[in-house]
């Protein structure tokens, strides 16, 4: 744990490097799209991706990028894939994940959108 | 990372501070948290026989209760996913429907004793909006995972 949040001390100072080199800050949609593959992608327990999501939307990440981030993390599982393949199936294990990455953005647009609402 | 700190260090000492000072912050913004979802994790182990309520209904014809009984078990479980990953092989081999198993991984994404530290940063309001999208959303991936496993 100790080391995570030490982990996230340097992504938040990383971060807003990569908003200046305009690898995030491209707009919501890029922008979301890019955080569901980095959610994707990352793995430990989801109070990092918390943690990490908050020091994004500080940054200056809009919410639905943000909200896509934390839902790919808990959901989709890009380095546990091979696990879950030997287990289900990779037919199972890749169809799930490949649903679940697009419903990632699905969420952060109901999430949204529901907090706009009301 | 101590090793990461330690070069980061010899490479950009400012970076390095910066970003220290930030681990400060957020050990002591999360330290309170820590310590609910602690005794959170703590009540949610006393919960029994888990496994053997999810075995009993994940058959083909288990109709809502099946779903219930799958996003439920789901929410619930906490840890790790790989020590469930034998259990869901089992009950599949025993003919469980792969919307069930998917949901149920897919529910596992509520993570009930972390409910406080994402209403922390985001708020309650975004908090329940997430946890009961998650939840809807596991019933959508899991239909979506069989109709698509079901295309030859």
């Amino acid at each position: 744990m100790l080391g995570v949040m030490l982990l996230a001390g340097l992504l938040v100072e990383w971060i807003p490097q990569l908003i200046r080199h305009g690898i995030l800050g491209q707009g919501v949609w890029l922008d979301s799209l890019l955080a569901d593959v980095m959610g994707s992608l990352a793995v430990g327990q989801p109070i990092v991706s918390y943690l990490l999501a908050g020091e994004l939307q500080r940054a200056g990440i809009a919410l639905l990028p943000v909200t896509v981030f934390i839902v790919s993390w808990i959901t989709v599982g890009v380095i546990s894939l091979p696990v879950e393949a030997a287990a289900l199936g990779w037919r199972f294990a890749l169809w799930r994940n490949a649903v679940a990455f697009l419903l990632a953005l699905a969420i952060g647009v109901v999430t949204v959108g529901l907090l706009r609402a009301f | 990372m101590i090793a990461v700190y330690a070069l980061g260090w010899l490479l950009n000492r400012r970076f390095i501070e910066a970003s220290f000072g930030h681990f400060l912050e957020l050990l002591e913004s999360v330290l309170p948290i820590l310590l609910i979802i602690l005794l959170l994790m703590g009540l949610l182990g006393l919960i029994p026989r888990m496994e053997q309520r999810l075995q009993r209904m994940t058959g083909q014809r288990s109709g809502w209760r099946g779903w219930l009984l799958a996003i439920t078990g789901g929410v619930l479980s906490h840890g790790p996913i790989y020590p469930w990953y034998p259990l869901l092989q089992k009950l599949q081999h025993q003919g469980a429907r792969p919307a069930l198993l998917a949901a149920f991984l897919y529910a596992r994404s509520v993570k009930l004793p972390f409910l406080p530290l994402m209403a922390h940063y985001f708020g309650p309001g975004y908090t329940v909006i997430v946890t009961l999208s998650m939840i809807l959303f596991s019933v959508i991936n899991g239909r979506a995972v069989e109709v698509l496993l079901r295309r030859r």
